[in-house]
Order: C-alpha cells, then sequence, then structure tokens
C-alpha cells in the first residue's frame, strides 16, 4: 500500500514539474477552468435560463461537445487496436498513452453531461441501488454504462501497467491483456451507444437513421487520432521520448480512410434526404442552405465540409501525409471540421425545425461558452499531468526505489518535465 | 410555418430584477409572517418555489417507490412549504387513478374556432410559470391554412423543359400550399376566414415515447392512462423532449414565475403543484380535477364545445361515442405511439 502511494506521489510529483512554459500553459488553463467555475455557479443558481437553449431548441452546445468527445475518447482504441492485435511494435510503446488521452476524454464527457443536466444536484437519481436505474429502457442508461465503464477500463489497465513499470515487477500479461482486449471492443460501443441515444427518436428525423452508429465510429477515427498525432508529437517534441515515425505513419492512414468513409456516409445521407426532400430532410436543409434567411449554421456546414474534403485530398497523397512537418496542420483542419460536424452541425439541426414544424436559431451564450471553454481547459489539464507523469514512468525516471532518497526522483522528474 | 420569432418562449430579451426582489427578500425577513403573506398577494414578483426546500425533500424517493407513510410526510412538507410561500391554504392532493378508468380525449377540429381559451385556462388552472420571463403553456393551437390555388400560382415551367416532360410537378414553386401550419396568431382575429385550427397538448400516449426514454423513471404511465411526472426526481436531462414527437413537453429554464393571487391552491402532486427550476412538466389532462369526476380546465372553459373527455372503458362515455359515430383521426399515427387523444369531425 505504502508502495502505491509512493507512485501517487511520484506521479504527480513529475506531473507537476517543469519550467516556465509548463507554468504559463497550467496557468493560462486555470484561467479558463476559473471561467467555468463562474460559468457553473451562474447557471446552477439561476437555471439554464442563462444558456441560449428554449422550448424549440432544448439540446445545444453541451451535448454537441459531449458528443464529439465521447469520439475522442472511442478514438484510444486506434493505438490501442494495432498494437495489441496486429503486433504494431512502434503503437505498442505508445498504447498507455493512448489511455490517458481516453482517460482525459470521458472525463470531458461527464462534465458536459452534468453541466446539461437541469437538476446537477439530482445526479444520485440516476445511480443503480440509491437512485433508479431505467436500464434497459433508457438509452440514457446505457451511455452511463458504457461511458463509465469505459473510464474504469482505461483506469485501470493504464495505471496498472505504469504501476507495474514503476515498480519494475513484470506485467501480468492475462489480466493486462484481458483489459486491452474488453478496452477495445468497449470503445466502440461508447460511441455507438451515444449514436443510439439520439438516433431512436423517430421525433428528430434527421437523426433517425441507421447510418448514424457507423458516421459517429468513422469521424470519431478520424478526429481521435488526429488529436493523438499533434499530442504525440508534441510528446515527441518537449519530451525525451521516443516515437518512431512509423507509428504516425499509420496513425495519418487511420485518419485519411476513416474520413473518406466518413465524407462517402456523408454524401449518401446528403443524397437519400434531398432527393426526394421531404418533411423529414427539413433539418439537413436548414442545416445546408438555411431556411428562409434562417443560415446560421451554413458557414459552420460548408466549413467544416470544406476542412474535412482537403484534408481528406491532402492525406490522399503519401508525400504530404508522411510529412510530419505538415501533418500536424492538416490534423488540425481534421479535428476542427470533425468538431464542427459532430458538433453544432449535427446536434443543433436534428432539434430544428421543432417537431410541429417551427424554425427558430440557438446561439450560445457567454455562459455557455465559458463552461464549454472551461470543460476543455480541465480535459487539457487533465491531460498534460496524466501524459507528463505516465512519460516519466515510462522512461523509467520515476520508478520505485527501496531506499533512494526522494530528492533524486524529483530531480530526475524535473528533468523529465523540462 | 417558419415563425421566426419565438415570443412565446423569448428567454434572451428577459430581463433582471435582481435589485428589487433583493428589497423585496430583506423586506419579507424583517416583516411578520402574516404581512409577508399580504406582501405576496400585492406584489407582482414571483414566489420562489424551491427557496425553502428542505432536505427531507431533496433526499425523498421516486413518488411511486413511497410506503403511504412516506407519502403522506413528503405531501405535508409540500403542504406546508406552498402554504408559507404562497401566503394561502394550499392542498395538495394524491388521489390515486381509479380503477376501470381510461381517460380519452377528442377534439373536434370542426368547431374549434382557435381562440385559446383552452390554453389560459389552462396556465390558470395549472400553476404554470407566467410573466415576461418565462411563459409555459401546455397547449398549442395551431394555425393551418387552407390552400390557396390561383392561376398565377400555377406553373407550368416546371424541369426539364427541353424534353416536354414535367418531373414532379415544380420542384421549386409548388402550386398553392395546404396545411401549412403555425401557433402564432392573433387569437382576437379568431374565427379566420382562410383558416382552421388544430390544437396540441399531451396525447397521453399508450406508449409513450417519453417514458421510454426516461433514465431514472421519473415519467409514467399511470394504470388511468395518464403520464405522470414525479417533479422532485426529474433530473432535466430533457431526453424526453428529445423523444416527444408532438413538442408536447415543457422545460422550466428559469425559476417559474408564479404570482402567489394568482396561484390555484387546489394541487396534485402529479399534476399542478407549483414545480421549481431545472425540471420538465406538460399537460395531466388536469389530474386534480379529473381523478375526482371533474372536467378538465379546457374541456370547461372550451365557448363551442370542442373538446370532449372520457372514460375509453366505458361505451357510453362522450368519447366512446365519437370513435364510435365520428370521423376520426389521431397525430402521428405512423409513429406507433398510440395517442389517446383523438381529433374529428362532424
Amino acid at each position: 500500500m505504502k508502495r502505491f502511494f509512493q507512485f501517487v506521489f511520484d506521479f504527480l510529483r513529475a506531473s507537476f514539474s517543469g519550467g516556465i512554459f509548463f507554468w504559463g500553459w497550467m496557468l493560462f488553463l486555470s484561467f479558463f477552468i476559473m471561467l467555468w467555475v463562474y460559468g457553473e455557479y451562474v447557471q446552477i443558481a439561476n437555471g439554464m435560463i442563462v444558456t441560449g437553449l428554449n422550448d424549440q431548441v432544448s439540446w445545444g452546445f453541451y451535448l454537441a461537445n459531449f458528443v464529439f468527445m465521447v469520439g475522442v475518447a472511442a478514438a484510444a482504441v486506434t493505438v490501442v487496436f494495432p498494437a495489441y492485435v496486429y503486433k504494431h511494435k512502434e503503437l505498442h510503446k505508445i498504447v498507455v498513452l493512448g489511455e490517458m488521452l481516453a482517460i482525459a476524454a470521458v472525463v470531458m464527457c461527464l462534465l458536459f453531461v452534468t453541466a446539461h443536466m437541469g437538476r446537477p444536484d439530482r445526479l444520485w437519481h440516476i445511480f443503480p441501488v440509491i437512485g433508479i436505474f431505467n436500464w434497459p429502457h433508457a438509452m440514457l442508461t446505457w451511455d452511463v454504462l458504457v461511458l463509465t465503464g469505459y473510464l474504469a477500463l482505461n483506469i485501470i489497465g493504464g495505471f496498472y501497467y505504469l504501476y507495474k513499470k514503476y515498480t519494475g515487477k513484470p506485467v501480468n500479461k492475462l489480466f493486462y491483456l484481458s483489459i486491452v482486449y474488453i478496452a477495445i471492443v468497449w470503445a466502440l460501443s461508447i460511441h455507438t451507444v451515444t449514436a443510439f441515444l439520439i438516433n431512436t427518436m423517430p421525433a428528430r428525423p434527421m437523426w433517425f437513421h441507421s447510418m448514424m452508429p457507423i458516421k459517429f465510429i468513422t469521424t470519431a477515427f478520424a478526429a481521435g487520432p488526429s488529436l493523438i498525432i499533434i499530442v504525440f508529437l508534441l510528446v515527441r517534441k518537449f519530451t525525451p521520448m521516443k516515437i518512431a515515425d512509423e507509428a504516425f505513419h499509420l496513425l495519418s492512414q487511420i485518419v485519411v480512410w476513416c474520413l473518406g468513409i466518413a465524407l462517402f456516409l456523408t454524401l449518401s445521407e446528403i443524397v437519400t434526404e434531398l432527393y426526394p426532400s421531404t418533411e423529414h430532410s427539413l433539418g439537413l436543409q436548414y442545416l445546408m442552405f438555411g431556411h428562409h434567411g434562417l443560415d446560421a449554421l451554413v458557414p459552420f456546414f460548408w466549413t467544416a465540409m470544406a476542412l474535412m474534403i482537403s484534408s481528406f485530398i491532402l492525406l490522399l497523397i503519401p508525400r504530404v501525409r508522411k510529412n510530419l512537418l505538415l501533418l500536424p496542420f492538416i490534423c488540425l483542419a481534421v479535428f476542427v471540421g470533425i468538431y464542427i460536424e459532430k458538433g453544432m452541425a449535427l446536434m443543433i439541426p436534428g432539434v430544428i425545425p421543432t417537431p410541429i414544424g417551427e424554425f427558430a436559431e440557438y446561439f450560445p451564450t457567454h455562459i455557455e461558452f465559458m463552461i464549454v471553454g472551461g470543460v476543455w481547459a480541465i480535459g487539457f489539464f487533465v491531460l498534460t499531468v496524466l501524459i507528463k507523469g505516465a512519460v516519466g514512468v515510462m522512461l523509467g525516471d520515476v520508478r520505485y526505489k527501496e531506499q533512494a532518497s526522494h530528492r533524486v526522483q524529483g530531480e530526475q522528474a524535473n528533468a523529465v518535465a523540462t | 410555418m417558419s415563425s421566426q420569432i419565438n415570443k412565446q418562449n423569448n428567454h434572451n430579451s428577459r430581463a433582471k430584477d435582481v435589485s428589487r426582489r433583493d428589497f423585496l427578500r430583506k423586506a419579507g425577513t424583517y416583516s411578520a409572517a402574516s404581512l409577508t403573506g399580504a406582501a405576496m398577494l400585492l406584489s407582482p414578483r414571483p414566489a420562489r418555489a424551491t427557496k425553502n426546500v428542505t432536505w427531507a425533500e431533496h433526499f425523498q424517493k421516486n413518488y411511486r417507490l413511497m410506503t403511504d407513510e412516506e407519502k403522506e410526510e413528503a405531501i405535508e412538507r409540500l403542504v406546508k412549504r406552498y402554504s408559507e410561500e404562497f401566503g394561502k391554504k394550499v392542498n395538495v392532493n394524491d388521489t390515486p387513478a381509479i380503477d376501470g378508468v381510461l381517460f380519452g380525449y377528442a377534439l373536434n377540429i370542426q368547431k374549434c374556432i382557435g381562440c385559446r381559451r383552452c390554453v389560459k385556462a389552462c396556465v390558470a388552472e395549472n400553476n404554470q410559470s407566467r410573466g415576461d420571463k418565462q411563459q409555459i403553456e401546455w397547449i398549442r393551437v395551431m394555425r393551418l391554412e387552407k390552400g390557396k390555388f390561383s392561376e398565377e400560382d400555377r406553373d407550368n415551367s416546371g424541369y426539364p423543359q427541353d424534353f416536354g416532360i414535367q418531373v414532379g410537378g415544380n420542384a421549386y414553386k409548388p402550386a398553392g400550399v395546404v396545411l401549412e401550419g403555425q401557433h402564432y396568431y392573433e387569437a382576437d382575429k379568431v374565427p379566420e376566414k382562410d383558416a382552421f385550427y388544430l390544437p396540441m397538448q399531451c396525447m397521453q400516449c399508450e406508449k409513450p415515447p417519453c417514458v421510454k426514454v426516461c433514465p431514472v423513471r421519473t415519467t409514467y404511465r399511470d394504470p388511468d392512462g395518464i403520464v405522470v411526472i414525479d417533479y422532485n426526481w426529474c433530473i432535466g436531462c430533457r431526453m424526453c423532449i428529445g423523444a416527444c414527437p408532438y413538442w408536447a413537453r415543457r422545460f422550466n429554464w428559469g425559476e417559474p414565475d408564479l404570482p402567489a393571487a394568482d396561484m390555484n391552491p387546489d394541487t396534485h402532486y402529479l399534476g399542478n403543484r407549483p414545480r421549481m427550476k431545472g425540471v420538465v412538466e406538460k399537460c395531466t389532462f388536469c389530474i386534480q380535477r379529473t381523478r375526482k369526476g371533474r372536467w378538465t380546465g379546457c374541456v370547461e372553459v372550451c365557448p363551442v364545445g370542442a373538446r370532449k373527455l372520457g372514460n375509453l372503458l366505458d361505451p357510453d362515455s362522450d368519447v366512446r361515442k365519437i370513435l364510435a359515430t365520428k370521423k376520426v383521426f389521431r397525430l402521428r399515427a405512423d409513429l406507433n405511439t398510440y395517442p389517446k387523444f383523438f381529433y374529428f369531425m362532424n
């Protein structure tokens, strides 16, 4: 037990030591976290009335971000899957970093859902045993199950590995690998269930199609690895950890093919909806072209499309895809494009028009921006802490020494961080 | 369609009245209890329904799982709190569903003149939030335009012209539009010549999609077919709002504005008792009235007798007679929700 506490202590010590750049970054994030605290306070004190949501558009920015982040969390599997199923050596070394990313993303998901709730003080009502868990009927309870399960799997899997590495003991392969394989399947489930959450409502025809889960997964597996590529490039730049080019090449291939499939599915959806142009396609039409002058979403849609299509074409060219100086910028474009496509462009037109055909535009308020920005900051904060600690352990700088003086360890951790 | 102004629920323009509320709150603490009641009656200030919620109320169980004693305690708490807040004796019923009753509703769209008296009566009866900050109405009256067809609208220039074939009419400018509906119109001008009206409210579906998606089972169908909500158990996730194909559910975005003077003190736990912010509410066929054998507020007020309520299990009830003799339809029958709200024509 003492060893475990020592692990937590050393891990955090490695996480929270760094130079001016590190502390500047953490301070920058803390500023947005303070805004989040304020935004949540205002929203809880006054109710959801402080948001731009209303009777017509009752789901908005929070859920849009939630859906996107579920995808990012699920995308950790793009590192884990090739590493273990295809025995990809380079990815094998960095699997833990993918798991850390998943943890940060799920934390963000949970915060977004809490922000969306009208009565966060009654969150306990949904807990099994002390509350009522309407399982298996309510899709939301499935989502709670798969998300918390995924969080637990990643925490257990990731930290078990790190702890073993830290103590220098061999990993129990049977235990660790079963966690890893369960987590791979589970990752698919979190995004599938999140798609089921919104596509099982015939009252919202724009979402009511069976393509939703596969579209969710392909967009997630384009946006997620894009973020992973960026994070790994940063890790490679700022820490002594070595990540081979080969790992990036595989990830960028995953990005390009998933992006291609996602675009194809979008095309199929557009043709299927717009060719007959029934009333059920009004949401999509509103998104793409606006409706009698109500066109707040139109620029978002076309921006997302432009980003996704141009990145896809660029990534198809092997020379561009393998250029690691250019790649992060294309990845950023993919990430932003899918963030818009999965966020505003999927969530908002799903509820516009209302079931009785009323069009009302939705604009998030500054409180919503504060809360959303704050949750992102919390996500990056958690990610930074986890990645720095994990890299320290992986490099062997943070490791358990029976009689060692902690000062030495601290210095080593410092060296890692800077 | 496409009413771009959502004046009924535009809370972006809600003005804040904080300093005044603070002043009144302070004034309230200094004055004697009886005076507070009087001040509440006089002032248009909304009562704050969640101000004095006790810990016991925070941690009470879901209504359906409560024992009889727990129900009694919960109701006692509410009676005490509401009576203090609204400065009058408030009654909270827990009348259960009556055996052998399945409520059904029939609305004659031929008779409805769109006067919206049902909407007003519903708000007065069911203690919805009112005022300019947040208005909640459980009934929407849709105004449907009768078709307009004229020589000018008729457009023969469909595409593709070059082959002399017109494919599917003119896709860009359909000649004459029928049944374009929306719910914003001047109620004073009804009945209008070129329109008819179709009120919508909770359809009390037999297979309610809202109940299915509720993660905490706070909304459920009672044995008399009414879909009810335990407001104290709702977590405000709004899944039910997403799932309802009739747009019947309303959310308390802010603290409800319910002036003490206008508050209807005859309430039901699952019906018209004052709600708190952050929970969903909807029509319950006036459960506080109908379970005691009275008409709903909307049936009672309708000036043309377009609204009929009855027991679907009783062959002699108005609704059953209508179902047997009139031309009846339900909305969105394709979704298999089996609404118990029927529309009919003579």
